[in-house]
């Protein structure tokens, strides 16, 4: 019992994370794709922070108390991830809007359908 | 729970808008977690940063959303696939919070035992962040760095002509103005305070930056980029930026030719912990110009577009 | 200064600082000899690395002067310092080749952030081969992976636009499920150090968290490598980017992939893990196998050359992953033969593509019509090449062809052989489409001012296509190279 509890945390997260993951690959509009993107990855961000949490701990900000913090590792690597993943966001809008410059839409389908009538001439 | 209604929602304006509600929460439980820089990072830039290049890219692609032709069995399979390999994973993961956890065995205890001693900063993650694991910081650095020349690259920024009749979008709002002006050298002070006491609390050059930032843009949203563009041309931004990851990379470089390794901030100084703390802060005073100009960059980039058709 | 050491780690910086470098002066003249300044200096340096190591052995520099696996540690090994001399002497010809070509493809105003961005993908990827750290690796996989979807975008098609939106979506995910599996990983080991990994992991390979996380980073990392089916990306990607990218990716970035895949599985999991308790080889072999076939057939059928070009690199990926998959020392000398001599026939397929298109503009098979005669040289780059893509003696290709079919007879794969022989034939037939249209075909109506490319596109093309001559007569080079990092990683002594 004590053993479900400790993963349920995981496992809600390990939910949502799907669902960002499902937004990416099953929807059409490329605006929709990324916010999946967005939410697939700042679940795994949980995931990690999950990791480095210590039962009774504190943030990992050294006083004069002594106490237990928590793992500092995980936060370092899920900053630098956070960035990443701002960083490709960014980028990713930036080319949706040149895709709807360029094709006057922001659908995958008809971007496709422009692609193979492209390719077949 | 937000998540599924961000999914269900075809108004991608709503989408954008839970998207930001969700990282705020995402924060609220980071910092549930101890994690309090991350949930720092989190709330600035996937509620507030973010929320904006989103907005001002629907802007530009319109609202909404056409209903997908696709059968979605194919991606639900995929989706199922991958959530069951995730829970299989965890069968034998370590209990949350069990302090017994190999991820708290090896080589964490190291930093919070001897990170202040070594390093000299009681925050345990800029110490981590900036000395330990410099290095993927300065790639971190970098990344940013990319992202600026990518939407460069791919939007390009058109300097804005200032006697542009929409160089002031909002005339008619007095109070705004004034509240703007009011609020910005608070934000502006706050961004300061960030940079400069991540040694000691949750803070530090990315934040900073990105605070640093968004007082210039909230300026720019009220009394029109024009005037920002004045005070930060763009292509002294892009050198401002290279600056920042030049600062960066210089030091490393500096404890190089010093004799020592590639960011060893031993080397800056006689005393290794006033060297540590001399180069924390000069590293993070790179990131912190990095990250301010091309988040201004960014959202030049973006606004600069939507004059045009 | 101990002098290999800091050798290690310039080899990344030096580019990677040289990027912002460019954009601070702000001259386009200087960022193109800044790049080529810094292309060749790597590949001297890598030269030299890999000299030092075979001499000395795995080579270790701590950042930071932080001991590992606390700090991130930079190691090269015998596998890592060959595979970082392929990639950095491509880049430095790719960079050789690039001015001309830019200044073509490129708009003026672009060309500084273009070159910038080609610095950081090269960097990106010297970054990852370097790295004894699994997060860092991810940091630089990121980076390059980031400048390349910039550099892909700057095609001219708006093509390129979507393809490039396409990568990176899949390259996000990707690097997504690798992001989870070192989470995995570092939630059984506490490590994130990769030689540390490879002692404290097989105390908890029972566990099914450490199988999920290997079954992740292999996901991750097949979508990267463009594994079949994880391939659709690729395609497109390659045929609408710029010139000078098309060849710069095409010969090293899924290269890199490859060489990540192998530091994975044979070192960090060992060889019996991936291999015995995971069923790894068996995908490996079937999907290299499907890929081979299924993406040759459709490269037979593509009217746009680069994107013939780009589903045969599909199809030679199968060929890696498949020897890969054979697990045992023949198979990894083959990918590592194929490898090398991949990223030669593709730099120089590419590249004299892009000769050509410098000329003649769009690159489709009708278009090659009579080039035969007015580009020589070009052309011939591009049969050449192409007999290597074959594997004809002697060029490259035959080498690495040879020892794949002798890894695949040694497991007792004989049916793999004749694929492979197979492969090679869909590959000769759509090589002499290139040749038929080049040599035999009507040159098309119209304007006929048509010439030689210039002396400086061609230099670095014909450096490539003299090495696949070269590397296929002289063999005991690259074989020695490959055969000892192949012992190397499968457990069998230095």
């Amino acid at each position: 019992m004590n053993s479900i509890l400790g993963l349920f945390n995981y496992w809600i997260v390990i939910f949502l994370m799907m669902t960002g993951f499902y937004v990416v690959i099953a929807q059409g509009n490329l605006v929709k794709k990324l916010v999946g993107l967005g939410l697939f990855q700042a679940s795994v961000f949980l995931l990690y922070i999950s990791m480095g949490k210590v039962e009774g701990g504190h943030a990992p900000i050294i006083d004069a108390f002594n106490r237990v913090y928590s793992n500092p590792l995980p936060h370092v690597l899920i900053l630098t991830a956070i960035v990443v993943g701002v960083a490709t966001l960014a980028v990713g809008l930036a080319l949706i809007v040149r895709i709807q410059d360029a094709y006057g839409s922001v659908e995958e389908d008809d971007i496709q359908a422009h692609d193979n009538e492209a390719d077949s001439d | 729970m937000t998540a599924i209604a961000a999914i269900r929602q075809r108004d991608l304006f709503a989408v954008v808008m839970l998207f930001g509600i969700y990282s705020l929460l995402t924060a609220g439980l980071f910092m549930n977690l101890d994690a309090v820089d991350v949930a720092f990072t989190e709330a600035a830039v996937g509620a507030g940063t973010t929320t904006v290049l989103m907005l001002s890219t629907l802007r530009l692609t319109g609202r909404y959303q056409r209903r997908s032709s696709h059968s979605p069995l194919l991606p639900l399979l995929v989706v199922t696939v991958t959530g069951a390999a995730l829970v299989y994973g965890t069968l034998d993961a370590p209990l949350l919070g069990d302090p017994g956890a190999p991820a708290h065995q090896h080589v964490a205890p190291r930093y919070i035992e001897s990170g202040l001693k070594e390093v000299g900063t009681p925050n345990l993650v800029t110490a981590v962040l900036a000395s330990y694991r410099g290095y993927d910081t300065l790639g971190e650095t970098l990344v940013i760095f990319t992202a600026g020349l990518a939407v460069l690259l791919l939007l390009g920024v058109t300097p804005c002509v200032s006697q542009r009749p929409q160089a002031e979008p909002l005339d008619d709002q007095a109070v705004l103005k004034l509240v703007v002006k009011v609020l910005i050298p608070l934000v502006l002070l706050y961004g300061l305070y960030v940079q400069f006491h991540g040694d000691y609390g949750a803070g530090g050059g990315f934040q900073a930056g990105v605070i640093f930032a968004t007082g210039f843009v909230l300026y720019g949203l009220v009394f029109g980029d024009g005037n920002v563009q004045r005070v930060l041309p763009p292509h002294g931004l892009r050198r401002l930026a290279a600056c920042g990851v030049l600062l960066y990379g210089g030091v490393g470089l500096v404890s190089l030719f010093r004799g020592g390794a590639f960011l060893d901030y031993d080397q800056l100084a006689t005393d290794p912990i006033a060297g540590q703390h001399l180069g924390i802060f000069l590293v993070e005073l790179g990131v912190g110009l990095n990250v301010f100009a091309v988040v201004m960059l960014i959202f030049f980039a973006f606004s600069s577009r939507r004059g045009e058709p | 200064m101990n002098a290999p050491g800091p050798l290690a780690v310039l080899v990344v910086i030096m580019p990677l600082l040289a990027a912002p470098l460019c954009v601070l002066i702000g001259r386009i003249a200087v960022a193109r000899w800044l790049a080529l300044l810094v292309g060749w200096a790597s590949a001297a340096m890598a030269l030299t690395l890999l000299a030092v190591v075979e001499a000395n052995g795995p080579l270790s520099y701590a950042l930071g002067d932080w001991a590992p696996p606390w700090g991130i540690e930079y190691r090269l090994d015998r596998l890592g310092s060959y595979v970082l001399l392929i990639v950095t002497l491509i880049t430095a010809l790719v960079f050789s080749f690039a001015p001309r070509s830019v200044d073509r493809e490129i708009p003026e105003g672009r060309q500084i952030p273009f070159y910038s961005a080609l610095l950081l993908a090269a960097a990106g990827l010297n970054g990852i081969v370097v790295t004894g750290d699994a997060f860092n690796l991810f940091v630089f996989l990121e980076i390059s992976s980031l400048a390349s979807y910039a550099l892909i975008s700057q095609g001219y098609d708006r093509r390129a636009l979507y393809a490039s939106f396409r990568y990176l979506m899949m390259g996000t995910i990707g690097a997504t499920f690798i992001l989870i599996g070192i989470g995995f990983l570092y939630m059984m080991t506490g490590t994130l150090n990769m030689q540390d990994l490879a002692q404290r992991l097989p105390a908890v390979f029972d566990t099914r968290t450490v199988r999920a996380g290997f079954a992740f980073l292999t996901v991750g990392i097949g979508l990267k490598l463009a594994i079949f089916p994880l391939h659709l990306w690729l395609p497109n990607a390659y045929a609408f980017a710029p010139a000078v990218v098309s060849a710069l990716l095409a010969a090293t970035s899924t290269k890199v992939a490859v060489y990540v895949m192998l530091r994975f599985t044979y070192d960090v999991f060992g060889q019996e893990f991936a291999f015995v308790r995971m069923p790894l080889g068996s995908i490996l072999m079937l999907l290299g196998a499907v890929g081979i076939v299924s993406a040759s057939l459709v490269a037979v059928f593509q009217d746009n050359v680069k994107r013939m070009l780009a589903y045969s690199s599909v199809a030679q990926l199968g060929y890696m992953a498949l020897a890969m998959g054979l697990a045992n020392r023949t198979g990894v000398t083959a990918a590592l033969l194929h490898l090398f001599n991949h990223a030669l026939m593709k730099g120089a397929l590419f590249l004299a593509l892009g000769a050509l298109s410098y000329r003649v503009g769009t690159l489709r098979i009708g278009s090659l019509a009579g080039l035969g005669r007015r580009m020589p040289w070009s052309s011939a780059a591009l049969v050449i090449g192409g007999l290597s893509l074959v594997g004809v003696p002697p060029t490259a290709g035959f080498i690495s062809k040879w020892y794949l079919i002798l890894g695949a007879l040694e497991s007792g794969w004989w049916p793999l052989a004749l694929l492979i022989l197979a492969g090679s034939l869909l590959a000769l037939v759509y090589v002499w489409r290139l040749v038929e249209a080049a040599y035999f075909a009507r040159p098309l109506p119209g304007p006929t001012e048509v010439s030689e490319a210039p002396l400086t596109l061609l230099l670095p093309v014909w450096a490539l296509v003299l090495a696949n001559l070269y590397f296929g007569l002289n063999t005991s080079l690259t074989v020695g190279i490959a055969q000892r990092a192949a012992a190397q990683l499968t457990g069998a002594g230095p």
